[in-house]
């Protein structure tokens, strides 16, 4: 056992989960509320997946998914109730406090700054908490504040400012100690058009730059797009896939679709490989897998029906995830 | 927690600690005004001792100044460990509102975090309060080496006692919610109990003040020694020498739960 930490060459994963589980005891009302019972809900189950450094992963999944609880294992937040988490060769719940020198978070829906203190202070506080070498939290700060354009909120206490520059304030403050990961729990939810643009540009070029981690988590599939070379999708606790964006739509069954407006109406065109969905007047909506070829299927349909137009849809990665999502895990959860 | 780490969580609490302390002069008006009323409030508390004993001669055979030299020990060790750490009993709120979960992704022990966040000095006029009424007391104290070290030793374990019982006490909300009435009658109900001589309660109570809820250490049984009386409860002498143990036990064991309830902590589902 003593080896694994020397042994540990420059490939092995940054993080590591295998077979993780969490489960949340809850007391449920029953019979109208007059009684309650104890219940197990089973948050994360047969979870595994690794992170390399330097990747940007997008971690997605639905509503209740386990997203969150992944995060705050990877942390330390929660105790894992079973399976095996580590990240940088650490035990993220024993060594905690170890593993925050080195890691970032934020977590959208709620801010890591002093309400009532100005911007500044709370960076001040961090330099000290993080024991942050002057010279580099200069250097940090000054560069951060300037990509995010936060120069005339530091002296505004933090309750004063806007949803977007708050925003902005926290990934300043979990960057400033140059974290090796940065997880972010739906980073962009609420932002403008134009600041979740300014956001990723800048998630990108840490990336480019720092050779930061990242692992996100969002409900916005633009920021996936964007940002993330590799999804993890996760339903009902476990994942359901792992792998580049584009292969979803292998994965989903996701398929094309072919617009037909043929010169008269007609009843449904037969063609082999293709199935219509939908009939509009002369239009005509067909759909085929999206690794077929269109060319047989437009030829096909060319050859028996006078066609005034054709054009072709590609799927929409929602709709991938969607398909997904609905197909779900097996397991109940309560 | 080795040495040096022991002194690194000290220079973190105190740097969180100043922040609040800035950030509370951005309105020294209501600070004043604030320690002002809470030192009206625990002066009053003393007036109302003051008042009893102008009918009666003395509590059960305790004179005024000897009560008040239980009242000024025991006040002093409650406040400076609620101004200390005064701020553990918010866990509840803290664990509701998610500031747990980003206190835990600091580099900073979370106890030591609890503790220093919104620190503040309001409780400076029930400090002040507390050291003029112990200081007026003393001087009636017939002074030896040997009991100035027991007088210092009862101040430091004193608040090692009230420490171990706000950190104990509050770790309930890790496993329940709302439970800072039940932790309050703990701590503040220990509190209270120990401003008078604890002759007057019944021996069940002071065996229970003693063994379960050890506030009798705070302040009883060193002044016993200090005011040179032998116990009238008959307990062991050696109990006057006792408090420093008594501090150190309570705070190990309030450190026990507290990690055991850290590891318990479920977070919140948003
Ligand atoms: N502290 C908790 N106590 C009880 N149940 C919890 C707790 N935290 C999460 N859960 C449950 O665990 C499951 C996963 O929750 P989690 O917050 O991880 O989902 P998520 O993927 O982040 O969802 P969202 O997209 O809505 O943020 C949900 O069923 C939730 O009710
Ligand atoms: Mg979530």
């Amino acid at each position: 056992m003593s080896v694994t930490g020397s042994v540990r060459s420059a490939q092995a994963p940054l993080i590591d989960v295998r077979d993780l589980e969490r489960t949340f005891d809850v007391r449920r009302r029953v019979d109208g509320g007059r009684r309650r019972v104890r219940d197990s809900v089973l948050a994360v189950h047969d979870l595994t997946f690794s992170v390399q450094a330097g990747e940007m992963v997008g971690y997605i999944g639905p509503n209740g998914a386990g997203k969150s609880t992944t995060i705050k294992m990877l942390t330390g937040i929660l105790v894992p109730t079973g399976g095996h988490v580590s990240v940088a060769g650490l035990d993220p719940s024993r060594d905690r406090v170890e593993l925050a020198r080195r890691i970032g978070v934020v977590f959208g829906q709620r801010s890591t700054l002093w309400w009532d203190l100005p911007l500044r202070d709370s960076f001040d506080l961090l330099q000290k908490m993080y024991r942050i070498s002057p010279a580099r939290y200069r250097d940090n700060l000054g560069r951060f504040v300037e990509l995010l354009d936060l120069g005339d909120q530091l002296d505004t206490p933090v309750r004063q400012l806007s949803l977007g520059q708050r925003m902005r304030g926290d990934i300043t403050a979990a960057l400033l100690h140059d974290p090796e990961v940065l997880y972010l729990d739906e980073p962009t939810i609420g932002l403008d058009v134009v600041s979740k643009g300014r956001l990723r540009e800048f998630l990108r070029a840490l990336n480019d730059e720092r050779g930061t981690t990242l692992l996100l988590t969002t409900h916005d599939l633009q920021d996936i797009e964007a940002l993330c070379d590799r999804v993890i999708v996760i339903d009902h606790g476990t994942s359901v896939y792992d792998g580049p964006l584009a292969g979803l739509h292998v994965e989903g069954g996701s398929s094309r679709t072919l617009v037909v407006d043929l010169v008269d109406e007609a009843p449904p065109v037969e063609v082999p490989g293709a199935t219509v969905r939908r009939v509009e007047g002369p239009r005509q909506w067909l759909s085929f897998p999206a690794d077929a070829s269109a060319a047989p299927i437009v030829a096909a349909v060319a050859a028996s029906y006078d066609v005034a137009d054709l054009s072709i849809q590609e799927p929409d990665i929602e709709d991938v995830i969607r398909e997904l999502y609905s197909r779900g895990a097996p397991e109940p959860l309560g | 927690m080795a040495e040096a780490g022991a002194a690194l969580h000290l220079r973190s609490y105190f740097q969180i600690a100043w922040l609040w302390i800035r950030a509370a002069w951005q309105y020294p008006t209501s600070f004043v005004l604030l320690a002002l009323g809470n030192g009206l409030i625990t002066g009053l508390d003393f007036v109302g001792l003051w008042i009893m004993f102008a009918h009666l001669d003395d509590l059960k055979g305790f004179t005024l100044h000897e009560v008040a030299l239980l009242y000024g020990s025991a006040s002093l060790a409650l406040a400076v460990a609620d101004t200390a750490i005064g701020s553990v009993e918010r866990i509840g709120t803290y664990i509701r509102t998610g500031r747990l979960d980003q206190m835990l992704t600091k580099p900073v022990p979370l106890l030591v975090q609890v503790c220093a966040d919104q620190f503040t000095l309001r409780r400076l006029g029930r400090l002040t309060q507390a050291a003029v009424v112990f200081g007026w007391a003393c001087t009636y104290v017939d002074w030896t080496p040997l009991r100035v070290l027991v007088a210092v030793s009862m101040l430091l374990s004193g608040g090692l006692v009230f420490f171990g019982l706000f950190v104990g006490f509050s770790c309930v909300q890790f496993w329940t919610t709302d439970a800072t009435e039940f932790a309050n009658a703990f701590t503040y109900g220990g509190a209270t109990v120990t401003q008078y001589p604890l002759n007057i309660f019944p021996r069940e109570v002071l065996v229970g003040l003693t063994f379960v809820i050890p506030v009798a250490f705070v302040n009883w049984y060193p002044c016993l020694y200090l005011l040179g009386r032998s116990d009238p409860a008959g307990m062991p002498e050696a109990f006057q020498f006792a408090s420093p143990l008594a501090g150190v036990l309570t705070m190990a064991a309030a450190l026990l739960v507290w990690r055991s309830g850290v590891r318990h902590y479920t977070s919140t589902g948003s």
